[in-house]
């Protein structure tokens, strides 16, 4: 059997298990005891296959399913391979988590929430395979569907249905976008293949009206600025594990798709994509950024961090279609291999993170930072793995984070070279800005698992809090240790990467890279830059053990027992901590013009003060606003033609359609 | 024979447009409904001797869904709309009956006189049936115009229907497969979905007399 076969064989596995749930609609024992681990278990050989695939030659298959005389085709390369191998590595994670998850069953019935679970990872695995417009297109489709159907898993909210509804709205208007940007892209021909695609050689100006729909209908999906609105509000909605699965998995699918239409279906790259990419990139990462920082829901904060990921990933792409529209084709491979090692990097922490605040909101009920505190001494497992994910998501060596990081400043080294000097002088701010960026995620950070995890307790609820369950637990190790060991070893990783830039620009950087052996990452060159996590690592471990042996040598044996200086305080309580809207305040401060907020002081003879800020985005009045109202004043105009009367109605239509043949035959 | 067979299509055509003619007349539902199953059958009978004729596969498909939509399903779920609404006569239109058929024989007339230049243009074998059919589509909806119930406007509104496909079966030899699958589909899930909105009128007002819903105007 060829790989592709396999791969469909594993896809169909996951739509009989979602069927399976379905028969067994309330028994959720059975649900989450197997249908979710073996689920998982079916990921885990899709990741399998899905590497053997990568080194292999592409693979195609006609399938014969949906309407006569119109089969889905179906191609397996590289690029699918690589995010095939993102969805069944973080997928398997987070359905062994999601069998722990569940068990108290959400909203919907649990096996209507396998089978909804289920067609989703199915569909996003046949998007990566789809090789005609057709097939494409409804499995996009399906994809939003079903993650609509898991955001509203709780649907009796009337914020969730909010969020939901907002989240299927711009996928709908982004979904249009990637439908004309097929039609386009296949230049009359009526033959809406990728293979045809590919033969076309569209006019620059075509090219990128194309290039412009592909950003704009693949960017609603990722949550480029402006499309974003629909993430912060989608993923404090979903049950953890399926926004896990959107931020970590969904996500990324847009950004094969922005590589399939930029790099495989246009064969001719111009030079203005890539600093179009550039600088929605910039702008997208600095506002999701400087947003994750000051808010105080922890999936809001997850969620605004996705959006900063999203971001780093545009200026990776960006930076790679400038390099290759100059033909620096081996650069051009170094900045795609930074966004796709960040693509399975965030793939891996961000889904970590995701699935940890689901932990802690199921232990304590709080999804608010104010009201949270000092877990880890409550729920030591969820809390020390978190904090690997949050290493990864800051980009502190030797985790995976920083590797993608350090891949993507190298890269932006390289702009010098570019031939354009206006560029020359442009692009060394974007890298001074990716460098902000990348600090103040680290800060969103610190501020994400300080205020949950840290300190003392804020409610006296959480000393309740339990630990999660071992699937849970297995669910967490799974991503975590993917995040440590991408950290550790990058050549090989870069290796697998190979294959994809190869098939997408016809260069790599894996032959410079192993030729420094496995230890040592140096992408271009020796004497210019090199890294080594391992032995990074040995260092870090060796430093503290040798600290922790010198204190206990030299120090332990002389203690001396007196009061602590209590600075004044005698009786430290855990509201004299640093709450989450404390520790984002200098970030407040810095950035005001970039927030929307409005502030409740109180006043000072208050005896019970709050305290309330409410921050928004200001492209819901600059942009979103004003467009609901234009469409509202057009529908009253609109309006004045209704009488009420169906004959009026009716013969409207029939007016218009003999002015019509009359019209027609004159 | 082949001749004949030919001949037979202007005969189906003119069924249908008699037909059409007969359902405006119509006052009572229930003979309404056996009016439209025969105007499906011929329907069928005309898609089947084109079929036959061109040598074209894929109508042999659609007669298939057409028999199995307009003769079968739509008739049953229809008698049993009226069944349960307890609805046999419709006795109220907006027009009287003859005013309705002078202004239907002018509708024919318009339509074979904008049929002509098209149906001398067209290769197919059956294309002096074109204005037949768009008379048809005329005809039915001046009857959904002048019905004051809601029963015989989806009747007119799947009579039109009806005659989109002939015209579609005369003129091009019928549309592209996809479109056929589409439009039968959307009749199908049409009559479900006003077969709800009929018994929401009735609970709501307690009639299916549809000048009821003019209060539901937004103001």
């Amino acid at each position: 059997m060829l790989h592709l076969d396999w791969i469909l064989v594993l896809v169909g596995a996951w739509l009989g298990l979602g069927l399976i749930g379905l028969l067994v609609l309330r028994n959720t024992a059975f649900v989450a005891r197997v249908l979710f681990p073996a689920g998982g278990a079916v990921a885990i050989a899709l990741a399998a296959v899905a590497l053997a695939a990568l080194f292999d030659v592409p693979e195609t298959a006609v399938l014969v399913v949906g309407l006569p005389d119109l089969p889905f085709h179906l191609r397996l390369d590289g690029l699918s391979a690589f995010f095939l191998l993102v969805i069944g590595a973080a997928g398997a994670g987070i359905s062994i988590f999601a069998a722990g998850y569940f068990r108290h069953g959400e909203g919907t019935p649990p096996g209507l929430l396998c089978l909804e679970y289920h067609v989703f990872l199915a569909s996003m695995a046949m998007v990566l395979l789809a090789d005609d417009a057709y097939a494409f297109m409804v499995m996009w489709e399906t994809m939003a569907l079903s993650s609509f159907f898991l955001v509203t898993a709780n649907h009796r909210v009337p914020s969730i249905r909010q969020a939901g509804f907002l989240y299927l709205l711009v996928a709908h208007v982004g979904a249009i976008a990637i439908l004309l940007c097929f039609g386009v892209l296949q230049a009359n021909t009526g033959d809406y293949t990728f293979a045809n695609m590919r033969a076309q050689s569209l006019s620059p100006l075509w090219a990128s009206a194309a290039f412009l729909l592909a950003t704009f209908g693949f960017g609603a999906k990722a949550g480029i600025v402006p499309l974003h609105v629909w993430l912060p509000e989608a993923h404090p909605a979903a049950p953890s594990p399926v926004s896990a699965l959107m931020s970590g998995v969904m996500l990324k699918t847009a950004i094969y798709g922005v590589l399939r239409v930029g790099f495989d279906l246009l064969s001719v790259q111009i030079w203005w994509w890539g600093v179009l990419l550039l600088s929605l990139g910039l702008i997208t990462a600095l506002f999701g950024v400087t947003f994750s920082a000051v808010q105080t829901d922890m999936k809001r904060l997850l969620a605004y961090s996705s959006i900063e990921n999203i971001g780093l990933l545009f200026v990776g792409i960006g930076l790679g279609v400038l390099f290759k529209a100059y033909g620096m084709d081996s650069l051009s491979a170094l900045a795609l291999t930074a966004a796709l090692y960040h693509v399975i990097s965030h793939a891996f922490f961000k889904s970590l993170l995701f699935l940890g605040t689901g932990s802690v909101l199921h232990a304590t009920g709080e999804r608010s930072l104010g009201k949270l505190g000092g877990l880890m001494r409550r729920m030591p497992w969820v809390g020390w793995l978190v904090l690997v994910g949050v290493l990864a998501s800051s980009g502190l060596p030797p985790l995976s984070g920083f590797v993608a990081e350090w891949l993507l400043l190298q890269s932006f080294l390289f702009t010098t070279e570019l031939p354009d000097t206006f560029l020359n002088m442009l692009i060394p701010v974007i890298a001074a800005a990716i460098a902000l960026v990348a600090a103040l995620a680290g800060y969103a950070m610190v501020k994400f698992f300080g205020v949950i995890f840290l300190g003392q307790p804020r409610e006296p609820k959480l000393a309740e809090a339990r630990d999660a369950s071992r699937l849970e637990r297995a669910g967490l190790v799974w991503l975590a240790s993917g995040c440590v060991l991408l950290g550790l070893f990058p050549v090989p990783i870069i290796t697998v990467i190979d294959r994809v830039t190869h098939l997408l620009i016809g260069a790599g950087i894996a032959d410079t890279v192993r030729r420094n052996g496995w230890i040592l990452l140096a992408p271009t060159a020796l004497d210019r830059a090199s890294y080594s996590p391992v032995i990074f690592l040995v260092v870090v471990c060796v430093a503290v053990l040798l600290s922790i042996w010198l204190v206990r040598r030299f120090y332990h044996g002389r203690l001396r027992f007196a009061p602590p200086w209590d600075c004044g305080f005698p009786a430290q309580t855990a509201r004299m901590q640093d709450t989450a809207e404390g520790f984002g305040q200098p970030i407040r401060q810095i950035f005001e013009p970039v927030f929307r907020m409005q502030r409740e002081l109180p006043s000072p003879f208050d005896d019970k003060p709050v305290y309330k800020v409410i921050i928004e985005d200001h492209f819901w009045h600059w942009l979103y606003l004003p467009i609901a109202h234009a469409t509202e004043l057009f529908a009253r105009v609109v309006g004045r033609l209704q009488q009420g009367r169906i004959a009026i109605y009716l013969l409207y239509s029939f007016v218009t359609l003999i002015v019509l043949l009359l019209v027609v035959k004159s | 024979m082949e001749a004949l067979l030919a001949q037979s299509i202007n005969l189906f055509a003119a069924v249908l447009l008699v037909l059409a003619f007969a359902m405006i007349a119509q006052r009572r539902i229930l003979t309404l409904i056996h009016l439209f199953t025969l105007q499906g059958a011929s329907l069928v009978a005309a898609t089947l001797v084109v079929a036959y004729l061109t040598g074209q596969h894929h109508l042999y498909y659609s007669a298939v869904i057409t028999f199995v939509l307009k003769v079968v399903l739509i008739p049953i779920l229809l008698h049993r709309v009226i069944q349960r609404l307890n609805v046999r006569w419709d006795v109220e239109t907006l027009f009287n009956i003859p005013t309705t058929m002078l202004i239907g024989i002018v509708l024919v007339i318009f339509a074979f006189n904008l049929a002509a230049p098209i149906a001398s243009l067209s290769a197919s074998i059956a294309h002096g049936t074109l204005g037949i059919a768009l008379a048809c589509v005329l005809l039915s909806f001046l009857m959904m115009i002048v019905r004051a119930k809601a029963v015989p406007q989806v009747i007119g509104f799947l009579s039109m229907e009806n005659g989109l496909f002939f015209a579609a079966t005369a003129a091009t030899s019928g549309m592209p497969m996809i479109v056929e699958l589409g439009i039968a589909f959307d009749v199908l899930v049409g009559i479900l979905i006003l077969g709800v909105f009929m018994f929401q009128i009735r609970e709501q007002f307690d009639s299916l007399d549809i000048r009821h819903l003019e209060k539901l105007k937004d103001e």
